[in-house]
């Protein structure tokens, strides 16, 4: 039922969604034992082929890796040896030569895992492409708020900051849209990308507060301060001052509503530094809850008998 | 004396407003009679029924890429693509290695030519020093040498003032200044149409405004200098709308569209398939639609390949990095018969846009079926039906959105100067 590969929210249906999410809940008991191991994955290599530099998403996924006893292994091309030439193409196969089990792959140019996924045997897991797609960041916003709310049909979810350059805005649009939420996103005009109403089925303000009426989730993204200030906003400051959500603006949305961020915090930016430790915000539960749905993404892509190659299946 | 008798055909002369069906004799490279039941006794005869019969299809705009990279194309293969094509003259870009901007270059390039394309080719030379964007070329001395038109092509001029400067003195040369109308500042790194499909790949997108700004500066500049400009690849309802405007005031301004943009649009890279990536960008539907309306209404007066070899290993880089621009020359009739399929188009008009108006634009042989003109022709069936395999044509490269897919319309013989060069049973015979 479920795909060879996991490229983005958008291959994915609600049943499927929904499989992952409850395989996490499984998953996440693991992670509470004494001893956070179990055999699953033994004898099975696990890749993370990292083109743009990472800590936390790999770290989660090695974690991810480890609890189920794959052997995970680290690669980070340096990013002058792929730009020119040497292809992204040949630095998989020759991973896949070695016999790994699954890849697990980010770029900084949207497409490139599903470029990678064409050519290898083995399953590829989108760990961020560019501006397009981050499916395993939405499926652990979306066990997260499913934890906390109980549901997320019928849900008000609004998505705040740099929606164009965001591929954690696009999967979390498709994932919490597939799975019954209304979606909302608010930016300053410049980053709200041209016909995002039609092409995703949100609707899109500019105004915070009109953004923010009668939220039950409110999601903040990282501005990225070198690349953006002066181009698509005058200054930080002035990022801060209209989008950054702190407790004021919050009052805005559900009494009850719960606060979100991806990682790593621009603290007093996107999100005043209280709400980044404590409640409503939830984002170190979103981080807890990472490692989980990591697990349950490895075991059902990852953990399917090894195609034709040594023969003996588990 | 070497005689050819093109037998039966519908013979479609747009320069002659000629459209029945007939014989075509030619002999000793020059047209002899057309039209009519030829009785030709020692005459070499191609079956022409059930084809069209016009005159050899003139590109506007290729890259041969010869010097330089011949890894991608060269003289030779591109020629040899170009017959195939039908098309028996190809104008070429100056953005070789290096690039053509001297009366050496544009001498070198006519005399490969000479040696190795079955193809007239004509190159058209930089209209800056080094494509730079700041000192003009020596436009007398090339096109002494064989330069035909003068363009910068993909590098953009932005700079206005050296723009004035290069439309003001092509006016010594009475040729055309070909600009490639994107302004970069609004491209800004954009490498798929700005709209949903961006959107939803979280690509950079490449707004249709950037085009439409252009021209529109463009169009400006060639009013106040009274200079020939030639806008290539139009491809926005908003570069259009420019254009007509521009014509009804008179300015002198000619333009083309590229086959792809007349069929497709940038839903071809929903999948990340580089070879749809192309530069100006695949547009919407409604801009391809645009396209078409202005082909046929005679607001674009040619369609150019822009024939743009890359290798494999090119455009297996990612989206971001793949260099923009596919292979044309095989497929182009094939592909824009849709415009006749649909009723857009009558043949006549459309050959008149592949052939006779692409030769006025740059002033060359061709285009013209009367008697006593260069036989210069094209054979075509309309209805035959085949399966595009690029690795089977005669371009070095494969980078074609067609690849694979079942096409209409195949170019049977073509003729340069009353050679058969291309056969398509037999293949490139010259």
């Amino acid at each position: 039922m479920i795909g060879r590969d996991l490229l983005g929210i958008e291959d994915l249906d609600r049943s499927e969604i929904e499989r992952l999410l409850d395989t996490a809940n499984h998953m996440r008991e693991i992670g509470e034992r004494e001893v956070k191991k179990v055999p699953t994955l033994r004898g099975r290599t696990i890749i993370n082929l990292f083109f743009e530099p990472s800590t936390r998403t790999r770290a989660s996924f090695e974690i991810a890796g480890k609890r189920l006893s794959a052997d995970v292994i680290n690669f980070s091309p340096s990013a002058s040896s792929t730009k020119k030439g040497e292809s992204i193409l040949d630095t998989a196969k020759t991973l896949e030569a070695m016999d790994a089990d699954a890849v697990i792959v980010r770029h900084e140019v949207s497409g490139v895992p599903r470029r990678i996924a064409e050519v290898l045997e083995a399953p590829v897991i989108n760990a961020g492409d560019g501006a397009h797609e981050h499916p395993t960041q939405a499926l652990l916003d979306c066990f997260t708020v499913r934890q906390v709310k109980g549901k997320i049909d019928g849900l008000t979810v609004t998505i705040v900051g740099d929606i164009l350059h965001s591929r954690v805005a696009r999967s979390n649009i498709l994932a919490f849209r597939k799975l019954g939420a209304e979606v909302r996103v608010a930016a300053p005009p410049t980053m709200i990308p041209p016909a995002i109403e039609e092409t995703f089925g949100v609707k899109a303000y500019t105004s915070l507060r009109e953004a923010l009426e009668g939220a039950d989730v409110v999601m903040a993204l990282r501005i990225q301060n070198e690349r953006l200030a002066g181009a698509f906003i005058p200054s930080v400051r002035e990022y801060s001052a209209t989008y950054g959500i702190d407790r004021a603006k919050l009052q805005y949305a559900k009494e009850d509503a719960i606060v979100m961020h991806p990682g790593p915090i621009n603290r007093g930016v996107e999100l005043s530094h209280d709400l980044a430790d404590h409640k409503p915000g939830v984002i170190l539960d979103q981080v807890r809850n990472g490692v989980a749905l990591r697990m349950a993404v490895l075991y059902l892509f990852a953990g399917r008998a090894p195609r034709q190659r040594g023969g003996d299946s588990a | 004396m070497t005689r050819i008798l093109v037998r039966g055909g519908r013979i479609l002369d747009p320069a002659a407003e000629l459209d029945a069906v007939g014989d075509l004799l030619l002999v000793d490279g020059r047209i002899a009679a057309v039209g009519g039941k030829l009785r030709v006794d020692d005459a070499q005869v191609i079956d022409a029924a059930g084809c069209w019969v016009a005159p050899g299809l003139v590109d506007l705009h290729s890259h041969l890429r010869e010097p330089g990279q011949e890894y991608k194309e060269n003289i030779g293969t591109g020629g040899r693509s170009a017959a195939a094509g039908g098309f028996t003259a190809v104008a070429c870009m100056a953005n070789t290695h290096p690039v053509n901007d001297d009366p050496a270059m544009t001498d070198y390039i006519i005399d490969r030519a000479k040696h190795d394309s079955p193809v007239r080719v004509y190159p058209v030379a930089a209209a800056t020093k080094g494509l730079e964007g700041k000192v003009m070329t020596e436009m007398a001395a090339l096109l002494a040498a064989g330069a035909v038109a003068f363009s910068d092509d993909g590098k953009t001029i932005m700079d206005s003032g050296v723009m004035r400067r290069v439309l003001e003195y092509s006016k010594l040369v009475e040729a055309p200044v070909i600009t490639h109308a994107e302004d970069r500042t609004l491209v800004a790194g954009g490498v798929v149409n700005e709209g949903p499909v961006s959107t939803r790949l979280g690509l950079p997108g490449n707004p249709a405004i950037a085009e439409e700004v252009h021209i529109s500066r463009d169009l400006a500049l060639a009013r106040i200098t009274r200079a020939h400009l030639h806008v290539a690849h139009v491809s926005t309802r908003g570069g259009i709308e420019q254009i007509r405007r521009a014509r009804e005031l008179g300015i002198h301004v000619t333009s083309e569209v590229a086959p792809h943009h007349l069929t497709l649009t940038d839903e071809a890279a929903l999948g990340f398939d580089t070879n749809a990536k192309v530069a100006p960008p695949l547009r919407s539907a409604e801009d391809r639609d645009a396209c078409r309306a202005a082909l046929a209404d005679g607001t674009i007066d040619a369609i150019a390949t822009d024939h743009a070899p890359h290798a494999l290993h090119e455009k297996e880089l990612d989206f971001r990095e793949a260099p923009p621009g596919m292979i044309g020359f095989e497929t182009a009739l094939a592909v824009v018969l849709d415009l006749v399929r649909r009723g857009e188009i009558t043949p006549l008009e459309l050959m008149r846009r592949l052939s006779t108006h692409p030769a006025r634009i740059l002033r060359v042989t061709g285009g013209s079926l009367a008697v006593g003109a260069v036989a210069d022709v094209v054979v075509a069936d309309p209805e035959r039906v085949w399966k595009y395999d690029p690795a089977k044509g005669y371009s070095k490269s494969v980078n074609s959105p067609w690849s694979g897919q079942t096409l209409t319309g195949r170019v049977t013989h073509t003729l340069v100067g009353g050679t058969l060069v291309y056969d398509v049973e037999r293949g490139i015979l010259a």
